[in-house]
Order: C-alpha cells, then structure tokens, then sequence
C-alpha cells in the first residue's frame, strides 16, 4: 500500500528525496501549509528573504556554486510574480532551479480571489517548463519531474503551482524513481562522425582558438578538467564568456583572456583571425560576436552545445554537434589519442598572439588622487588571489572590470547575471554562495545602483550571520549608462546621476553590520584588509573615479577587429547602425 | 544601408545582423508537431511563435490518440531556412513535445483544409452558385430560400479560389479550419 499522506508533506518530503538541504523562501496565505510542515522538520533548512526576487538570486547563487538545483518556495500572487525576474535570469543564464509557489484552491482559479494570479501563464516563457498541480496524486510525480527537467540537458528554472486545498488534501506519494521522467531524455552523447572531423580539423589548423561558455561549467567539474587537457594536448588559445570563467584557469599559459564587447583586445583579434573556432558550451551572443556579417571571417567554426535551437542561431557553423560537452570532449580526446594526433605549426600563430598582447589593452590611467575603479579590483584581486573564494557581481561597468582584473582557476567560483544583465543580482547571489560555503570568502563585486536594487537583503545576511563581503564601486552614478550617452548621445547625462544616495556606513551600522568607506588610494589595501578580517557581512563604499570609461570595447554594430582602445578617440564611434541596438 | 531606416522585424538573426528583409528568401513549411495533451501545451507552441517573432498561416490542434493523450499540431509557417531550421528545434525543445516533421522537406504528403462558406443571393446568382459548387466538389449543408452553406474540403488553394468565385455571387461569411497535413505511402511518422 503506497504511503498517502496531505499535500504539503508530500512536498516536504520529495524535496528530502530529491537531496534538498537549503530552501529560499518568503511565507504567504497559499503556501501556509507547507510552511507548517516545514516548522516541523530540521533536516531541510530555509532561509527566509525581504523580497522574492531576492529568494530566486539566492537559489542562483547556491546552484552555480554548487551545481545543485537552487529550491524557492514562495506565495501565490505578489510572490510568484516577484520571482519572474530571477527565474527569467535563470533561465537566460541557463541555471537548474524549481521554484514552488502557492496557488489559491483550485475551486476559486479563475475568480480574481485575493492574491490570484495566472501564475503558470505569467512564467510559461521565462521557465523551462511549468506546472500546475490540480490532484494531489500528482503532486510527487510532478516534483521528481520538475527536478529531473531542471537538471537534465540545458539547465533552467521549473516552476511547480500547488493550490492550497492540494496542500491540505490527502494524496499517495510516489517515491523519485517511480517518477515519470522517461519522456525528457536530451541527447548527450555526441556524434561520432562530427567529433572525428573535429579531430580532422584540430590536427590541421595552424591559427585554432578554443570559445568556451557556461556550458562547460554547466556540464559538470569534469568537463573543466577535459577542457584543460584537450588545452594540453592540442596547444590552442582558449578564450571564454563571461559565463564561462574559470572553466580554464585565468593563470594557464594560454589563456586570452574574456571575448566579447568588453573582452581582450587578444582574445577578439584571435577570434576574428582563426582559422578553426571551436566552440564549446557557448551561444555566439551578440555580446560575443559583434557584427555577425563580419565575425571571423576566415574560420571553420565547430559548435558543441547541449540545445539544438543554439546551433545555426546567430552564426552558421560547419560542424555541429549536439551532446553534453563532458561526454564530447571526453570522446574527442579518446580519439585524439587513439589517433596520435599532432596539431599543424602554430608559432606563428602564437607569436601573432604576442603582439596582441603587447598591445596591452586593460591599460588605464593611475591616479594618486582618486581611486581608479579598475585599481580598486586589482586591488582586491591581489589581497584575496589564493584564498578559498567566492565572487558575485551586480550588473554594469564594475561587473566588466571584475571580469577582466579578476583571475578564476576553478569553475563555479564566479556568479554573474550575463544573459539577461540583472541589476540588484549580485547580493542575494552572495548570501545564496554564502550559505552553501559557509566558511568561505563570498565577495560581491557591486555598483552602488545595483546595490541599492535588493538591499533589504541584508538583513537576511545578518539574520543568518553570513559575512558576505559588499564591495562597491560607488562612482554615484549608473556609470554604464553614463558611458553609452558619452558615447551615443551627445553627453546628455538623461537620469544617469543619483543625487540622493545613502551614507553606506552608517547604512551598514542601520542593518547590524560593519561599514567600511574608502576614497583615497593610499588607504585602499589596510581598508579592503579590515573588510576581509571582519567576521561578519560588511558594507564597503569604496568611492571611485566618477567618469571612467570601460575599455576596451567593440562598440555596437562593429567587428572584432573594430575594438576602442583606452585612450581612442569615441566621438562619432557608434554609427547610426549601431545606435538601434542595445 | 541606415539600420534605423529598417522596418521592425527586418532583422531576422542577432540584433547585430541588421539587412534588409528581401535578402533571403521566405519559404512556405507545414510542420507536424506531436504533444503530450496537458493543459497550456497550445499555449506553449503559440508563445513560442510569437514570442519569438516567428509566423503562423495556419494552425490545427485535436487530440488524435485519446488512450495515449497525444494530440497533433499542424502548423504552417513562413520563414528563411534558418528560422524555419530555428522554429524547429525550438519546437523540439519544449518539455511536452514528442516529435516535429517538416512534411514540406521530408516526404511527399497531402494538405487537406475544411471551409463552411455562406453565400446569400436570388435568381441566376444562386444559381451560378450551384453550379459551381459541384464544379469543386462541395456539398451543401444548410439551404434556405435565400442562402447556402457550402462545406468544401481540398487544398488552401482550392478553397481560395473558391471562395473568391463565391465573393461576387453573394458571400457572407467563411469558416476555415486551417490546414491537416499527412505523409503519402504506408509509412506512418
């Protein structure tokens, strides 16, 4: 006889099955069952969040860091819509969560009762996929289902809807492999015959350069380890995404550096000029590519990658191949070896690369007088480079000079909102990586604007003593914003200006943390140090340079080979091509 | 070319691939796409194409296997043959879908659409009307002193052509129900 009990314990316990330790969650009127089971159990723990959105960060932060599935539970209406924007980011950024919502019983769907909304409506084009659960019979099967959909083939974020007399109602529970799952098998096992051109290729090409992305570290801590050795064995450049960093250690001999808008001057001339691209766990973005009719003219182009709708998007590639990138490289470098493979001459290729870097394009201008955004990074990358650490950005210029003067030799150490550019992303992700290392250092590289988005998240920092570290590069302004009209709109500065920002420190000490404020270079390091000593959440107001520039960068609507170095002249940069897009 | 000078929708790839819309060719697809019938699967594949930007001509949906509660999709769609080669795999990717057929490149197959087609009028007009209707093959499914409904079955273009015989001779309303497709021969899909 199969074990029947209500509602909401059946979601308590298919969570424990599923392996769940950690929930991010916000209580309300439709979720109040579950919430009572909750209360009676110690082997799940929840953290409650300010605000849903902070909630869906959280879960974020903890499954890059780990891998795992990020868990919400949070309330019908106001709750489920708060959410949208995590999970939308989620799903842009390509990361597993399941998110349980409340919903009102199932015999008032439909009347406007209080805190309805169509919630499965609203999230149908921002999940992976959704559902709402109308017989408690169901709810167990559909769980197991919506974790094995989050965590299977391209990850994203599932949303599970239980009206609240589901949760009250008597139902059999249906152990995670009785679950229904067989009908969504992704393919993972690439094609034999493409990964054995790919080796034809790899052995010819003179001028390589390996393009990875989030996919490499989606696929799992062994896929990084692959990609290095196909690194070794094959001698090529690699470059990376901004989701990809860490996949190869920023300290490998060769690694280029980030590509794209704002990556390396070499890692973007090297991708215009190969001969052979091969791309692997990445999207060809248009963070990425620039002008698509003029991106890397030259190459033969391998694409390995998970989703099938990623192939032949954006750019046409010769090679396809659709399987996890683990189990590719891992044949890819079997047949490799069993072939005895050598790659063809690259030293002038290398030496071409030389000169590139020569050019050394994250130059900037010292000041004694102020503290230079990009300085302040260095600063905090030398100080903390070696220890066991966590970073987390908001969105905007810092979270570009982060990606460029910080070094990751390991994945899942690196947590950005890239797809869908999340400002206020930064700090619920921090409290999110804190929770699942907690003895680790969790910085959270921020700009005040963004900051400000979700602060009341520190109050969750503080309740739960995480010591997240809220290092901000306060130029109090939207300082990206402030770049695009500098360059686009004639220096008309529309909104880009906070008149009223608060005093950190004593914003800090408002939330039951330390503050900590710096504006003169000479005594950035003994304040990062302080930061770093203090057990316990800090606010760090770091006051930067106001009016500096992220460079380099290929402005919009141009080619890799296009790129605006630090001291180029930007008038007239953008054309009106360009000016249409974002 | 001046990029703000482009029609909305010109751009048919990456916001960074501006050119005009004449330069690839749009094709005409009928595609076959097999779901689990669970609630919001049509909105699903609806929000896809809009969402995404993509056309529907022509849409069908029934449940066609009530033990299994797979239902079949025929969609008609225009497109480049990278956004058709897009629609379909981002069709394929959908948690409920089983399968998706391009029956325009896969296989030969017929294209069947059904029209209830009103048409009031007196005299030879009425009369001309009948005769044209057995020219095509309708049959009549409602008559009064002073009105027809026709029922047509045949490809769109039959009904087109129909129907726009019909305009002068006293039409009133159409109802179409978009195209069912099926692969000729005896293999099934």
């Amino acid at each position: 006889m199969a074990k029947q009990m209500t509602g909401a314990e059946i979601v308590v316990r298919a969570l424990k099955d599923q392996g769940v330790d950690v929930v991010f969650g916000y209580p309300g009127g439709a979720v109040l069952p579950i919430y009572d089971e909750i209360f009676k159990q110690n082997d799940i723990r929840h953290i409650l969040v300010r605000h849903e959105q902070g909630a869906t960060h959280m879960a974020e932060g903890y499954a890059r860091s780990t891998g795992k599935p990020g868990v919400v539970l949070v309330t019908s209406g106001p709750g489920a819509t708060n959410a949208v924007t995590g999970m939308t980011d989620a799903l842009m950024d390509s990361i597993p969560m399941v998110v349980l919502t409340g919903q009102v019983p199932t015999f008032m769907i439909g009347n406007d009762a209080f805190q309805e909304a169509d919630t499965v409506g609203i999230t149908r084009p921002c999940t992976k996929h959704n559902w709402l659960v109308k017989d408690t019979d169901r709810l167990a099967d559909t769980i197991h289902k919506a974790f094995h959909v989050a965590t299977h083939g391209r990850p994203g974020p599932v949303l599970i809807d239980i009206p609240k007399d589901v949760q009250f109602a008597r139902g059999t529970y249906t152990e995670p492999k009785d679950a229904r799952t067989e009908t969504y098998q992704p393919r993972t096992e690439g094609d034999a015959d493409a990964i054995e051109a790919v080796v034809d290729l790899l052995e010819e090409a003179e001028r390589p350069i390996l393009y990875t992305g989030g996919g490499v570290i989606n696929s799992g801590p062994q896929a990084s380890r692959l990609l290095r050795e196909l690194v070794a064995e094959t001698g090529a450049p690699v470059t990376s995404t901004l989701m990809g960093l860490g996949a190869y250690p920023a300290s490998g001999a060769n690694w280029l550096g980030m590509l794209g808008m704002h990556g390396t001057y070499e890692a973007n001339m090297a991708m215009h000029d190969c001969d052979l691209m091969v791309c692997i766990g990445a999207r060809f973005d248009d963070r990425i590519t620039g002008r698509t009719d003029a991106f890397s003219p030259m190459s033969r182009k391998v694409h390995i990658d998970i989703d099938p709708s990623s192939i032949n998007k954006n750019i046409h590639v010769d090679i396809p191949i659709v399987g996890d990138v683990g189990r590719v490289l891992e044949v890819l470098l079997e047949r490799w070896r069993a072939r005895g493979s050598k790659t063809g001459d690259q030293s002038a290729w290398w030496s071409q690369i030389a000169a590139w870097k020569a050019v050394d394009c994250l130059r900037y201008q010292p000041s004694q007088k102020t503290i230079k955004p990009q300085h302040a990074i260095e600063r905090l990358e030398a100080l903390t480079r070696g220890m066991d650490r966590y970073v987390t950005t908001e969105v905007g210029q810092h979270q570009m000079w982060a990606a460029q003067f910080m070094g990751f030799d390991e994945p899942n150490r690196w947590m950005t909102s890239g797809g869908l550019g999340t400002m206020g992303y930064g700090l619920p992700a921090s409290i999110g990586v804190q929770i699942a290392h907690p003895e680790s250092l969790v910085v959270n590289v921020a700009g005040e604007a963004s900051w400000l988005m979700v602060m009341q998240e520190m109050c969750t920092a503080v309740q739960y003593r995480l010591p997240v570290k809220q290092f901000i590069l306060n130029n109090e302004r939207l300082g990206m914003v402030r770049q695009w009209q500098e360059l686009l709109h004639g220096e008309r500065y529309s909104h880009s200006y906070s008149e009223a920002l608060p005093d950190f420190v004593k914003l800090a000490e408002a939330f039951g943390c330390k503050g900590i404020h710096c504006n003169d270079p000479a005594d950035l390091d003994e304040a990062i140090r302080e930061m770093l000593a203090y057990d316990g959440p800090v606010i760090f107001d770091c006051l930067v340079e106001k009016h500096e520039n992220c460079f380099p960068m290929i402005p919009s609507g141009k080619a890799h080979n296009e790129m605006l170095l630090g001291e180029a002249s930007t008038e007239g940069a953008i054309d009106a091509g360009g000016a249409v897009l974002v | 070319m001046n990029a703000l000078a482009l029609k909305k929708g010109a751009s048919k790839k990456s916001a960074y691939h501006l050119r005009a819309p004449v330069e690839e060719k749009e094709e005409r697809h009928c595609l076959t796409v097999l779901v689990d019938n669970e609630p919001g699967v049509l909105a699903r594949v609806i929000g896809l194409f809009s969402g995404r930007g993509y056309n529907i001509e022509s849409l069908t949906v029934a449940e066609t296997d009530h033990l299994g509660h797979r239902s079949r999709i025929t969609v008609v769609t225009t497109g480049t043959p990278m956004v058709i080669e897009q629609i379909k795999a981002q069709l394929g990717r959908l948690v409920p879908v089983h399968d998706v057929h391009d029956l325009t490149v896969e296989s030969a197959h017929v294209e069947r659409e059904l029209a209830l087609v009103k048409v009031a009028s007196q005299g030879n007009e009425r009369v001309e009307a009948l005769r044209l209707k057995d020219a095509f093959r309708a049959r009549v499914v409602d008559s009064t002193l002073a009105s027809f409904v026709f029922e047509l079955t045949g490809s769109p273009e039959k009904i087109d052509a129909f129907i726009e015989l019909m305009r002068p001779l006293g039409l009133v309303e159409v109802a179409r129900t978009g195209v069912a497709a099926i692969t000729r021969g005896a293999e099934g899909m």
